[in-house]
């Protein structure tokens, strides 16, 4: 079944699920307990996810430690979990940041915790869950089910117009989603009008075919989904209310895990089922991407509220993975993936960092700061670091990863590299000006002088970070290698199909006539 | 001409004549039973339910017709009694403590009640257009009783009426239809029909036409699709809670069973015809249901152009025109029927002694007052809107599935994009309950009813 005998995902999925029950049945009175019971859980998820990277084997493309059970076996939905070197990171990235994103939560959330924790681990297995399932239908579900958690705890937790902020971020994603659920049946359908069996196996729609306009038609159906969830310009306006009215921990989820579903998607899904249309369309995606780069960029510089200019500045990060995902070569995908990794580290980080001054001081305007260094230095040291990651300075996680991408984007076309490493540039521009108000300079307000440094706990949450954040500047190939296998695997897939359909135009192959009604 | 009597064989519908055998026990014990004790007659009702229920499984399978063609026996037939009964036994158990706070504690209510049940059943195993039209009937005539049943208010007058003269004037063009399909093709025997569809052909016989589109007419009134809708929201508002539920599940069911049947089994010879009206009609009152939704202020108004918005949904699987369609109409109506009771159950349970919890208001904080109801209103809501992991997904999710399995990929586009408008309604309430402070004073006291509305 998988190298371990042993259902580690399901447990890995179900685990959370289990902690946000045991945290609703204990006693809502003793916040501790709660606090504790919903670490707990998540820390053991954290470890239970370990094992997938001590016994990952480098060397396969092939999904690992798959579960497969018949759900419902009449229309071919099964319950199918596994994992390649490209969700192993982001699997554990999830249950990493989930378990710190807990821990931060400690102080600030004063106001139905019981709830509030539940809420935090459900949405960690629904995002897990979405990072493992290779069933279509399986993974349709974990997708949609993870947005009433999010919803919630933007809804009920976050700042001042959170109301609107949920509101729009759920209906953004719902209209992505039921699009993709659309493409979803049409191509369950032209599977079965194909090859006679009705099924939603990734793998097995993988082996398909499609003609050039059915690849498109598809392709548009699910990368709507994906783009509005990565957030690629010009479906971006959802995410800085949400980011910006979510709690601390809400907004590092957001910005570590569920934008990295967008991309996760474009690379589990749109490539490999609809290469031709990937491939015909990569000068349209680079060209928003990169204008995600800049434009990203540029509004993060004129922000005055420092959430905000992180917020807008995941756009421009999430162009840059958008961007090395479409350049088709091992450095741009390897990249890319590696960028999400990175981007889920530091500008969570960044959240958590603001959230920690926000709560010391009640305010996120830049020009109420300045001169922290004096008051708080570890403080100061830590979103130091974190920016300049974040800005992707040689040494730290974020060079290697932009790097990587730039030398792919290069080699695919050197104007695609050009344009963006503008964004580069920006992002030092608008993160070196953003410490210089406020770490540096005079300590001029007389509030800003009483501030406490960071307590035993928050340090223990951005610790465990900023290690990885060195860890993969210094030494990237431990992160690099598990992903390498897949990357060539799904570039081949990729390539191959390619160039299959270019011979033979866009006639339709082996689809009957009947059925070509349902793409035109 | 031959007189032939037909063989009765009241095996065949012996879950309808349980139902009918318990109203009129019900109308016997309502005699017996003293004012403010009615509530014995909802456990006789029950029991009812309960035997038409048991008798129903034990029919499960069998195939055959009964009085010379008229009554089928299947498995369409008794699934959909189920969905009756279940929306019965549903709404005798939110009726007893409504009815006392109300003070409308009459034993005839619950003899309606299944009255209207005996004729949805009729109306679902009926093969003849004469059969479906008498249970029609038998179904309208104690809803629009019911639908007024709150005899003091101005407003359940209103929609006892209005309900009355619509529902009088769509009868009227089922039964027109029903003639002149006589008159088109000799009988009104759904299965002679088909029969003679197949011999003589469609083309050149324009009364028909003219048949289908009045049948349409009338059964477009029934399950309130657009332009037929514009008694619901009215009827909806006025009539007694519980009935308002009864209605939106049961009657709903019942006039697609009839739809279903009539449409798909005896005219599928015009159905090029006919399926694009379908998915015209679905697109117009999916759309319509779900945009005026979002302006409404009132719960009962909300969830009923939610429940035109539904009829819409199911208007697309029926255009379909498949047995996959047919099989995503049933799973539709049964993930329907308990989330929509559902939700309705919940706006009974927050009844006070005269008074009822209405405006969307009156819902604030409903999250920290009675946390365990309002988990159960949201488990509702998101089915409603159709989000995963929840009934409301799988039923919409084998609805699109057929109509893209048909050909009709847009019109699966239209009907995802209008369960996002949907979403935005049902977040309202989620938001109403959970995130904004309570502007009321109604303090719940927590208790273990609750439970019972989550089955």
């Amino acid at each position: 079944m998988n190298q371990l005998g042993f259902p580690l995902l399901s447990a890995i999925v179900y685990l959370p699920l289990a902690g946000a029950a045991a945290v609703l049945a204990v006693d809502g009175r003793n916040p501790a307990l709660v606090k504790a019971t919903a670490f707990l859980f998540s820390s053991l998820t954290l470890l239970a996810s370990l094992p997938l990277y001590l016994f990952f084997q480098a060397d396969t493309a092939a999904m690992q430690f798959v579960e497969k059970v018949p759900w419902v076996e009449s229309l071919g939905i099964n319950y199918q979990m596994g994992i390649d070197g490209i969700s192993l990171w982001l699997v554990l990235l999830t249950t990493f940041l989930s378990a710190i994103a807990i821990l931060s939560s400690w102080s600030a959330i004063t106001t139905r915790a019981k709830e509030y924790y539940a809420v935090m681990l459900v949405l960690e297995t629904g995002m897990i869950g979405v990072f493992v399932a290779t069933d279509l239908f399986l993974f349709y579900v974990f997708w949609e089910a993870m947005l009433i958690p999010m919803y919630l705890l933007i809804g009920i937790w976050g700042g001042p117009s959170r109301i609107y902020a949920a509101v729009k971020f759920f209906l953004y994603t719902m209209a992505g989603g039921v699009l993709m659920l659309v493409g979803i049946l049409a191509l369950y359908f032209i599977n079965h009008a194909v090859t006679g069996v009705y099924t939603f196996d990734l793998l097995e729609l993988r082996k398909l075919n499609l003609d050039f306009w059915a690849q498109l038609w598809l392709f548009l159906a699910f990368s709507v989904a994906f783009a509005i969830k990565v957030p690629m310009f010009p479906f971006h306006t959802w995410l800085p209310d949400a980011h910006v009215e979510a709690p601390t921990a809400g907004s590092v989820l957001l910005a570590g895990v569920l934008l990295k579903m967008g991309t996760y998607g474009f690379v589990r899904f749109s490539l490999p089922l609809f290469p031709a249309a990937a491939r015909e369309l990569s000068s349209i995606i680079a060209a928003l991407a990169i204008i995600g780069i800049v434009y990203g960029a540029l509004v993060s510089l004129v922000q005055e509220d420092v959430k905000k200019l992180v917020a807008y500045s995941s756009v421009s990060h999430l162009g840059f993975v958008m961007l090395g995902l479409f350049a088709f070569n091992s450095q741009g995908v390897q990249g890319g993936i590696l960028q999400m990794i990175n981007h889920g580290l530091s500008t969570g980080a960044l959240f958590l960092i603001v959230g920690m001054l926000y709560e010391r001081r009640h305010t996120r305007m830049i020009a109420d700061f300045g001169g922290l260094w004096k008051a708080i230095p570890l403080f100061s040291m830590a979103l130091l670091v974190v920016s300049l990651a974040s800005i992707g300075l040689p040494g730290l996680n974020g060079f290697v990863g932009e790097f990587l991408i730039l030398v792919g984007a290069f080699r695919h076309d050197w104007l695609w590299a050009a344009f963006g490493a503008t964004g580069v540039i920006l992002s030092a521009v608008y993160m070196l000006w953003m410490l210089q108000r406020m770490v540096f300079g005079e300590l001029k307000s007389q509030q800003n002088q009483g501030l406490r440094d960071l307590s035993a706990r928050e340090v223990l949450v951005l610790a465990p970070i900023i290690v990885l954040i060195f860890l993969i500047g210094v030494y990237p190939w431990p992160f690099l290698k598990p992903m390498e296998a897949s990357t060539q695997a799904l570039l081949a897939e990729v390539k191959s199909k390619g160039q299959v359909l270019v011979l033979d135009g866009i006639q339709a192959e082996g689809i009957p006539m009947a059925r070509q009604d349902l793409y035109r | 001409m031959d007189f032939v009597v037909p063989t009765v064989d009241l095996g065949s519908i012996a879950p309808a004549l349980l139902v009918l055998a318990t109203a009129l026990l019900v109308l016997v014990g309502e005699l017996f039973t003293a004012p403010g004790r009615k509530g014995a007659l909802a456990v006789l009702a029950l029991l009812g339910v309960a035997g038409a229920t048991a008798k129903s499984f034990l029919l499960w399978g069998q195939s055959e017709t009964a009085f010379g063609g008229m009554v089928a026996l299947d498995n369409y037939g008794l699934f959909f009694g189920l969905i009756f009964l279940i929306a019965l036994g549903m709404t005798v158990l939110l009726s007893v403590r409504y009815l006392d706070q109300m003070d409308m504690d009459h034993g005839e209510y619950y003899v309606l009640l299944l009255l209207a049940t005996f004729g949805m059943m009729l109306m679902a195993s009926g093969t003849d257009l004469i059969v479906i039209f008498l249970g029609l009937e038998i179904l309208s005539l104690s809803l629009y009783v019911l639908a007024g049943f709150a005899r003091t208010d101005l407003r359940a007058q209103e929609a006892a009426l209005k309900y009355f003269l619509l529902g009088a004037f769509s009868s009227g063009f089922l039964l027109y239809g029903a003639a002149l399909t006589y008159a088109a093709t000799g009988t009104t025997n759904l299965a002679r029909i088909v029969g003679f569809l197949a011999q003589a052909g469609v083309a050149g016989n324009p009364l028909l036409w003219i048949a289908v589109g009045l049948l349409m007419v009338g059964f477009g009134f029934k399950v309130a699709t657009v332009p037929f809708q514009m008694w619901v929201p009215d009827v909806y508002q006025g009539a007694p809670t519980p009935v308002t539920a009864f209605m939106s599940v049961g009657a709903k069911a019942a006039g697609f069973a009839g739809f279903l049947r009539v449409f798909l089994y005896a005219f599928p010879a015009l159905s090029v015809d006919w399926t694009w009206l379908l998915a015209a009609l679905a697109v117009l009152t999916m759309t319509l249901g779900n945009v005026v939704a979002i302006a409404q202020g009132d719960i009962k108004r909300m969830l009923a152009y939610s429940s035109i918005a539904h009829a819409g949904y199911l208007l697309v699987a029926m255009a379909s025109n498949s047995q996959a369609g047919v099989s995503a109409v049933l799973f539709y109506l049964v993930a329907y029927a308990f989330t929509n009771l559902g939700a309705f159950a919940v706006v009974v349970y927050l009844a006070r002694q005269g008074q009822e919890a209405l405006e969307l208001s009156d819902y604030a904080g409903l999250g920290s007052r009675a946390p365990l109801v309002a988990l159960a209103m949201t488990t509702f809501m998101v089915s409603l809107a159709g989000v995963p992991p929840t009934a409301g997904f799988v039923a919409k999710f084998y609805l699109f599935g057929a109509a893209v399995e048909a050909g009709l990929v847009w019109l699966a586009v239209i009907g995802v994009l209008n369960s996002v408008i949907s979403a935005y309604y049902y977040l309202r309430l989620i938001v109403i309950m959970y995130m904004r402070e309570p502007s009321a004073l109604l303090a719940l006291a927590e208790s273990t009813v609750g439970a019972i509305f989550k089955i």
